[in-house]
């Protein structure tokens, strides 16, 4: 019956090709925009890393003084650096790792590459294991790297590639600013998190840093720092000291059950009330631990005017599922003789209902395909974009199957009230004229 | 015209008619607030920042590892860039407007505040800022040359000296000292010592967008001699035609003083091109929205017209006896035309209660003002032109229907 339907439908719209045309590409219209924006939506508010997002999670204490304070505030969103590494010392969570964005200048011995700055991570061991990296070649650096203040360093493929010209380079010397490091580990090309939720000051959806070194070593050369460094009293002394009154350290943990969140978050607490006790804290304890995306989530991680677009989409579908329910009333009432007929022959109004409806469908089906290419075209017009998340819009299979059934099932919505009133026609009244 | 007939005709064809009130609402709803967007990121690209940004360029630099000599070789540089044909001036300062790393504190007007009134941005500068930048003095006077001092010296005193001199913009000194002349005053800032206001500037933007657009343009500026690792900006001021020149110049000049040292290349351009590069995003949001309000405007066009031919073929009958009666083609045309303007008002009336809905949920989430109310008549004089335009098609045709229609069938 179904396939009598749809040629049913092809039929009628070869009979009024203007009607249909306007209505495929009311739907089309609003499909393509629609997608376009849900998929740039989709691509940026992803997981990035997910089977592993919601066992790890971000520390925040409140180490300021009490200048400023308001109870019931959200406390510091970065650590001092006596914070991190008196928790990074005593080691209570399954893995951690504290870390802070850089800019080094990296100067190559290979013939015609000119020295030149890139962006840098200082972290410590864990981070590898943590995060999942995959290396290509060579492994992480260890916590006795970490305690030696090792000169080593691990770098991303690119990096790679553009000073060694690709390969296996472990064991080689880079010159990072004035200091030699030996490259213990290269990174996969395909590990890029998005966005970048380990650090929410640097660019959350640009490339990978290039490369990593131990924060111990960095601190120790005193290489710049790059970030946010937010501080609540003058000091004396050089920024990157251990007593610095600033908060400039982001620092992870991974706790594999939920018992063990409750239990680290109590051990941040007490520790809290420890440090207050010693002087150093001034506010009561105000610790929070929250999982990958419930910060991202935290910090509004897909920009506002991406959000505001996708409810521009949805509002424009809107409209045009509106034009596309007025016309096929006119399209399904104008056949009004048509439908009597076949009530007279015997259809049943359920009958009827089904007919139109496979009709919708098949608009929708059309509206659909000429979507997908206006949403290619959307897409790729957001591609244009200087922005950084930009090269990230893509369509890909879940969203262009969502394409087609948000057609289908958008027209046959639309249809409802259509075939609704087309399978109240009297076929009396249609067969009494002319 | 009778409205009470249209009215009676209206409610036995409930459902068409409730689509057009309903398209015309939805239309106008996301219309007057786009509309209002578009208006409000324009003005942001618009921005005065204070500075004379077609004549003005950037280079940044940045040492390899640390670098002893750092405050010679800033005087240097500086001296062999105000050397280079074409230049008019050059400073060296930690900070430029759009880009968005910047240096912020919080400023107090007494020095037991426990808040700070506000958090504004600080640029350190030296001899050559005020004249390079192209800044306006609206009250107070420029540094004098002994209130400088330089920032590693500062940095590395023990204590940290005074600082002797500020100067802060117009907004600033009217957010600190609301109705009152403000030099001569003292903020509190870097340091627990008072800090002298001694001049006001018109406009001087912060370079992200810390605080939202009320606190756009907290900026002080300090006499702190930055050396060039203190953010590594060298400006130079120039001709526009000489823009590009002078700056490969620049970059030359910087090149020759030492091999030890970087230029970012991809962050060293004309100022104009870091404004376009900085206001991209709402730029494109503007264009993105005006296409979305055309092609919305298309579309409820294109549906009133279609239902619209429909009514008309629905009610041929209808139109032919009333022709018949002795109604003229112009009083047909005329009732359709008034049929459309009762939809499309009750349309905009519940369309404008919608948009301040839109606009109320937007205000919460997305830091929007409220919608004002003159976006409301144009909102509605649009979609009274689209009704009656989209109508006028339809309603001739019904006009042309003649009155022998009425005899021929049941």
């Amino acid at each position: 019956m179904y396939g009598y339907y749809f040629k049913l439908a092809l039929r009628s719209f070869r009979r009024n090709r203007v009607l249909t045309a306007l209505m495929v590409l009311a739907i089309a219209l609003g499909i393509g925009a629609c997608m376009t924006t849900l998929t740039t939506f989709h691509v940026l508010s992803g997981d990035p890393i997910p089977g592993k997002s919601h066992r790890l999670y971000y520390v925040q204490l409140d180490p300021a003084n009490m200048r400023g304070y308001n109870p019931g505030e959200e406390p510091a969103d970065q650590s001092t650096r006596f914070d991190a590494e008196a928790l990074l010392r005593e080691r209570r969570a399954d893995r951690q790792a504290m870390m802070t964005g850089g800019g080094v200048a990296v100067s190559p011995e290979r013939e015609g590459v000119v020295p030149f700055a890139t962006d840098a991570r200082y972290t410590s061991a864990d981070f590898f294991p943590m995060f999942e990296v995959p290396l290509r070649y060579g492994r992480a650096w260890t916590a006795a790297d970490d305690d030696g203040r090792a000169r080593v360093a691990v770098i991303s493929s690119s990096l790679n590639e553009r000073v060694f010209g690709g390969g296996d380079n472990t064991g080689r010397q880079l010159r990072l600013d004035q200091a030699d490091f030996t490259v213990v580990g290269i990174i996969d090309p395909s590990w890029r998190p998005t966005p970048r939720f380990y650090d929410m000051y640097t660019d959350r959806y640009g490339d990978l840093e290039n490369v990593f070194v131990p924060f111990s070593t960095a601190v120790d050369l005193k290489m710049n720092r790059s970030g946010s460094m937010d501080c609540w009293a003058d000091y004396d002394g050089h920024p990157y000291d251990p007593g610095t009154p600033c908060t400039w350290i982001q620092y992870w943990v991974e706790l594999d059950t939920p018992a063990k969140a409750a239990a680290y978050r109590d051990y941040l607490v007490a520790y809290s009330e420890q440090q207050r006790a010693a002087g150093r804290f001034e506010r009561p304890a105000n610790v929070r631990l929250r999982n990958v995306m419930e910060w991202l989530d935290f910090n509004r991680v897909v920009p506002n005017d991406v959000v505001m677009q996708l409810w521009l989409g949805f509002g424009f579908l809107l409209v045009c599922l509106l034009n596309t329910v007025g016309l096929l009333l006119a399209k399904f009432l104008r056949r009004s003789s048509e439908i009597g007929v076949r009530r007279a022959l015997g259809a049943s109004r359920a009958e009827i209902f089904k007919q139109c409806l496979v009709e919708a469908g098949a608009v929708g089906l059309a509206g659909g395909v000429l979507g997908l290419g206006l949403s290619l075209l959307g897409l790729w017009a957001v591609r244009q974009q200087p922005a950084s998340y930009a090269q990230l819009a893509h369509l890909d299979l879940g969203m262009l199957l969502l394409t087609f059934v948000l057609a289908i099932v958008a027209s046959v919505l639309a249809g409802l009230l259509p075939a609704w009133r087309a399978m109240q026609v009297a076929p009396a009244i249609q067969l009494k004229s002319q | 015209m009778d409205i009470l007939p249209i009215l009676s005709t209206l409610k036995r064809h409930k459902t068409a008619a409730a689509l057009i009130v309903l398209e015309i609402t939805l239309t106008c709803a996301i219309i007057c607030n786009a509309l209002f967007i578009i208006s409000d990121r324009l003005e942001q690209v618009r921005e005065v920042s204070g500075l004379a940004e077609n004549e003005l360029v950037r280079v940044q630099i940045v040492s390899i590892g640390g670098d002893p000599d750092q405050a010679a070789r800033t005087r240097t540089d500086l001296a062999n860039l105000r050397a280079i044909p074409g230049v008019k001036n050059a400073t060296v300062t930690n900070q430029v407007p759009f880009v968005n790393s910047s240096w912020n504190s919080g400023v107090r007007v007494t020095p037991d505040q426990q808040q700070a009134t506000l958090v504004a941005t600080s640029y350190l500068v030296e001899e050559g800022f005020m004249d390079t930048f192209g800044l306006d003095l609206v009250a107070g006077r420029h540094f004098n040359p002994d209130e400088f001092v330089d920032y590693e010296d500062y940095n590395q005193a023990d204590p940290r000296p005074a600082i002797p001199a500020v100067i802060i913009t117009r907004k600033m000194a009217e957010r600190l000292f609301p109705g009152e002349d403000a030099v001569g005053k003292s903020i509190y800032s870097w340091g627990n010592e008072p800090v002298r206001i001694v001049g006001v500037v018109e406009h001087l933007v912060r370079p992200s967008q810390l605080g939202g657009p009320s606190a756009r343009e907290y900026s002080m500026i300090l006499p702190l001699r930055p050396h060039y690792n203190v953010g590594g900006n060298y400006v130079v001021r120039t001709e526009p035609s000489r823009r590009q020149e002078v700056l490969d110049a620049a970059v030359a000049a910087l090149r020759g003083n030492g091999s030890d040292r970087i230029i970012l290349e991809e962050n060293t351009r004309t100022f104009e091109e870091l404004r376009n590069e900085y206001y991209q995003a709402p730029r494109a949001m503007a264009w993105l929205l005006g296409i979305v309000c055309v092609a919305l405007l298309l579309v409820t066009a294109l549906g009133i017209v279609g239902l619209a031919s429909f009514w008309v073929q629905q009610r041929t009958k209808q139109i032919g006896v009333r022709r018949a009666l002795g109604a003229t083609r112009t009083q047909i045309m005329r009732y359709f035309q008034t049929e459309n303007f009762l939809l499309a008002t009750i349309g905009i009336v519940l369309g404008m209660l919608a948009a301040y809905a839109i606009n109320h949920l937007l205000m919460e989430r997305y830091e929007l003002t409220r919608l004002p109310l003159h976006y409301l008549p144009i909102g509605a004089l649009a979609l009274w032109l689209l009704g009656q335009a989209s109508v006028f098609g339809p309603a001739r045709r019904a006009a042309a229907v003649p009155p022998a229609i009425a005899t021929r069938s049941v």
